[in-house]
């Protein structure tokens, strides 16, 4: 296959950026995106030229790390799929693809296509935990849990905070990725002590690192690699406005 | 008789350059291929003696304790943010501990415990099916095959069921039966269901638990988080570790952070064979400067080839993914029993297919251990029976599966995985069977630790798959993540507060000491920068990893090892005369992160190699085909190999050290799975 490429380049963050186009030939349907990618900058390295910076690790779609804005979508086309597992025999040959970062204000671009996530970490900071030190925790099965619960919890705890969600909605808003967590351990009994400080906290840390407002646009769901389910946002809402109103 | 422990310090940059102008110190080799000399051996390992059962109660009783009040003052560097060290920074903080974390992604969740798929061995025994801490740590023991230490195991079977009481309590969502109990699956090398799990994510799922101990303790301000950090030196003063000296990958900063005693958890090198199921980050930076710093790598060449990944299917590949060994519970392998049957796979009846695990080993059938696995699917691709491209692969089939139990119980069980092979292969696995082949997955080898998990350098503690201490020559499934936590959650924190009371003795940082790491630091970036040659990183790093994977991967021969010590160390002066790393030092630059790794694979690559060639027996995942019975199953030799090596590393080449292996309680027999 051969393929026109649309990259987002900026040298760093006071860079205003622009996209250049490169040529690739002879990509094979078999490689993934990640690969395609490798191939161009490997020939960028040889001819002197900068290579596309992208951040990428674990290649198998669970690390998080990857992610990019593919013919306008985050993580591309492909449902429930990361960009490291986006294989090129879903493209047609001679396509022209265009490859940007994710653009949100609290996901500011450091480079290409790499961009700072320390926000969600802040937002877990704020209270996505049960707080329990180790060496104290009773028995495993001293408190049985529901088999449904378990399963709606693992449904939920499977993000993996990519930042596709904030790429593709139109608020920037990073719900999806707050009410994951509020979900996973608000479901379970282990997380009920801390269920309303922490729905509270999260949230006013997602307002606080500048991400907007939830419109129930539904983009968010669309574009997770992992199918984190929308109702979460309402569970998360929900229990956001007990917390305030205790 | 103690261990000695090393008086005076290796110098920084011993050894000469190439180019007269540098002063960049480049790894010579010794004298001849694979020479190496003996030194004193390891006599003891700070275990304590008595009963196995009591050691660990008996350690933590003598263990002395640090007063709050001084932890506060005490500054612990954990570099490494996976189960182990992710775990340790949490644990470290929780008890008071100033703690800075260290890790390269631009998150600690992304560290690649993350991937594990099957699940988390523990001794609960919650099937009442006979499991036991006793028959998980015989188990253990007898599935590394005799080359681990009993004091270790046992201590590590003990710790597994509080790490699933932890787990637990932090929320971890394991998969539940309908009662609200926690389900469990049997794994590769166990008649006994002890493996907890939450679907086909269970490292995901646990790591996430250790992240968010880590995000509390941050926001507590115990851990200091640096992201997007790479550490290239350690800091040694007064004979002990005192600091790192670590890489600010964003603004290319060179900065040195100091501490009172310095925990590496950065994961195994199975990179050094560029094609792993690592993530494309993981490498051996952090462990080669502190060897090359005075600490002992214990069994380099003990790497565990993985039966279940996804065949490569072209030269572009980046990287193999694996498919977890529980698919083996449901899945039977086979291939067909004619050589080059060209025939689709449901084209082939029954009596023509070759069940081969099941035909040979009739008790554990396809649930074998890892490495008799990997290393019956190579025997059968050898004979020609291989399927898929270049007869690399054999099947791992569903359709008794799906039959017996129905496509939605299948989906349940696997539904991810089968997912995950659909979208790299293009194949729809409920159809047609997988195809699989073996892939290097994990590295029993490490940094040599004593019983405390300390290193030979006083000061630096090594945990998880960095240090080389529990699984001996072949590491049993579902056992990693128990390891990881065991050394983050329990281990660690309690034997590092032993160290950590003498800390009032330790005295200031030598600046020359900093001066020294920091210029190391400095002269090799300098030097991969200057080099603009005509080749990338990556090209030398795929041509290092061939000649691993066809010389010291899944058999190893005298004859294949001594070409492979001849070829790295050619490989190796070409990569530092020819290697093109573009940009420069400031800022964000993937392309000297990558070379700076390549260049400690070419070094590590030989000691595994001179390590391979001298364990002359097989063990484990060290298969020497000089050494096998009449079945072609590995023979180990106990009467000359029952030790674990340690190597020094010196300007002159190895040097080895042995710590005999004693087996008070497992009887050493060959191992027999059928």
């Amino acid at each position: 296959m051969n393929l026109t490429l649309k990259i987002w380049r900026q040298s760093g963050s006071s860079d205003k950026g622009r996209m250049v186009t490169y040529r690739v030939e002879d990509v094979s349907p078999d490689m993934s995106f990640l690969e395609m990618l490798d191939v161009l900058n490997e020939r960028l390295i040889l001819e002197g030229d900068d290579p596309v910076a992208f951040d990428h690790d674990c290649r198998e779609g669970i690390c998080g790390m990857c992610g990019m804005v593919i013919n306008g979508v985050a993580h591309g086309e492909q449902r429930a799929t990361t960009t490291c597992q986006l294989h090129m025999r879903h493209f047609e040959d001679g396509a022209v693809i265009t490859i940007e970062p994710w653009r949100a204000a609290p996901f500011p671009v450091i480079k290409d296509l790499v961009v700072d996530r320390s926000s969600f970490d802040r937002i877990i900071q704020a209270g996505g935990f049960v707080s329990v030190p180790a060496g104290s925790a009773p028995d495993a099965h001293a408190v049985p849990v529901p088999k449904e619960d378990a399963d709606a919890a693992f449904d939920a705890a499977t993000c993996i905070g990519c930042g596709a969600c904030v790429a593709a909605c139109p608020n920037g808003s990073a719900s999806l990725f707050t009410a994951a967590k509020i979900t996973h351990l608000g479901l379970l009994p282990q997380g009920q002590p801390e269920r309303d400080s922490r729905a509270r906290a999260m949230v006013e840390q997602m307002d606080a690192e500048g991400f907007g407002g939830c419109t129930n646009t539904g983009e968010c769901t669309a574009v997770c690699p992992k199918g984190i389910p929308f109702d979460t946002i309402a569970r998360m809402n929900a229990d956001y406005l007990r917390s305030a109103s205790k | 008789m103690k261990f000695r422990r090393r008086q005076q310090q290796e110098p920084v940059a011993p050894s000469p350059s190439p180019s007269p102008s540098s002063s960049v110190s480049l790894p010579v080799s010794p004298p001849r291929p694979g020479t190496y000399r003996t030194g004193e051996p390891i006599r003891d390992t700070k275990a304590p003696s008595g009963p196995v059962e009591d050691r660990w109660d008996t350690r933590r009783f003598q263990a002395k304790l640090v007063n709050p009040a001084n932890k506060r003052k005490l500054t612990v560097i954990v570099v490494g943010t996976g189960l182990a060290g992710g775990s340790a920074a949490a644990t470290l903080g929780e008890l008071g501990y100033k703690v800075k974390s260290f890790c390269y992604q631009d998150s600690p969740r992304r560290a690649h415990s993350i991937a594990a798929q099957g699940g988390i061995n523990a001794a609960k025994n919650y099937r009442g099916d006979g499991d036991s801490v006793y028959r998980l740590f015989y188990d253990t023991v007898k599935g590394g095959d005799f080359r681990a230490r009993e004091s270790n195991v046992y201590r590590l079977a003990q710790v597994s069921v509080n790490i699933i009481d932890q787990a637990v309590a932090q929320g971890v969502p394991f998969a539940r039966e309908y009662g609200g109990l926690l389900d469990t699956r049997s794994f590769g090398g166990a008649q006994v269901s002890r493996t907890f799990y939450a679907r086909g994510q269970t490292g995901q799922q646990l790591l996430l638990g250790a992240y968010q101990a880590l995000e509390r303790q941050i926001a507590a301000g115990t851990v200091e988080m640096h992201t997007r950090h790479e550490m290239l030196e350690i800091v040694v003063s007064g004979g002990r570790a005192r600091g790192v000296v670590v890489r600010d990958m964003v603004t290319g900063e060179i900065e040195t952070h100091l501490a009172d005693a310095v925990v590496l958890a950065t994961g195994g090198y199975g990179n050094v064979f560029f094609l792993s199921t690592n993530a494309k980050g993981c490498n051996t930076t952090a462990i080669w400067r502190a060897h090359k710093k005075g600490a002992y790598f214990g069994n380099p060449c003990f790497t565990q080839i993985h039966p279940t990944c996804i065949p490569v299917s072209g030269d572009y590949q980046s990287k193999l993914t694996l498919m977890s060994e529980s698919l083996r519970n449901d899945g039977r392998v086979w291939v067909p029993l004619r050589k080059g049957d060209g025939r689709a796979p449901a084209d082939i009846p029954e009596d023509e297919r070759d069940y081969y695990l099941e035909r040979i080993y009739p008790a554990f059938g396809n649930l074998v251990p890892r490495d008799i696995a990997s290393r019956a699917a190579k025997n059968v691709c050898d004979e020609g029976r291989g399927v898929g491209p270049g007869g690399l692969g054999v099947y791992l089939d569903f359709a008794d599966a799906i039959a017996r139990l129905g496509r939605d119980a299948v989906e349940k069980k696997y539904g991810n995985l089968f997912e995950m092979y659909e979208r790299i292969t293009g194949e729809n696995p409920y159809e047609v069977p997988m195809r699989i082949y073996p892939a290097v997955h994990y590295t029993m080898g490490g940094l040599w630790v004593d019983y405390d998990l300390q290193s030979t350098i006083p000061g630096l503690f090594v945990i998880g798959e960095a240090n080389f201490s529990d699984h001996g020559a072949n590491r049993l499934g579902a056992s990693a993540l128990m390891q990881g936590l065991a050394d983050g959650y329990f281990v660690l924190p309690t034997t590092i507060g032993d160290y950590l009371a003498g800390a009032g003795a330790f005295g200031p940082v030598e600046e020359d000491d900093v001066a020294e790491a920091r210029k190391a630091v400095q002269d090799r970036i300098d030097r991969l920068l200057s080099v603009n040659g005509t080749r990338t990183a990556d090209s030398y790093h795929r041509e290092l990893g061939r000649i691993m994977w066809d010389y010291c991967g899944m058999e190893r021969t005298e004859e294949s090892l001594r070409k492979a010590l001849e070829r790295i160390p050619e490989l190796r002066e070409e990569f530092w005369n020819n290697v093109k790393v573009p940009g420069d030092a400031e800022g964000l630059n993937q392309a000297l992160e990558r070379a700076g790794r390549v260049a400690d694979f070419f070094e590590l690559a030989e000691l595994m190699c001179v390590d391979a060639l001298h364990r002359t027996e097989s063990c484990g995942g060290h298969f020497r085909a000089e050494s096998q019975d009449a079945d072609g199953e590995a023979l180990r030799d106990d009467e000359n190999f029952a030790y674990v090596a340690a190597w020094e590393w010196t300007p002159d080449g190895p040097v080895l050290h042995k710590e005999e292996l004693d087996y008070e309680y497992v009887k050493m027999t060959q191992r027999s799975y059928k």
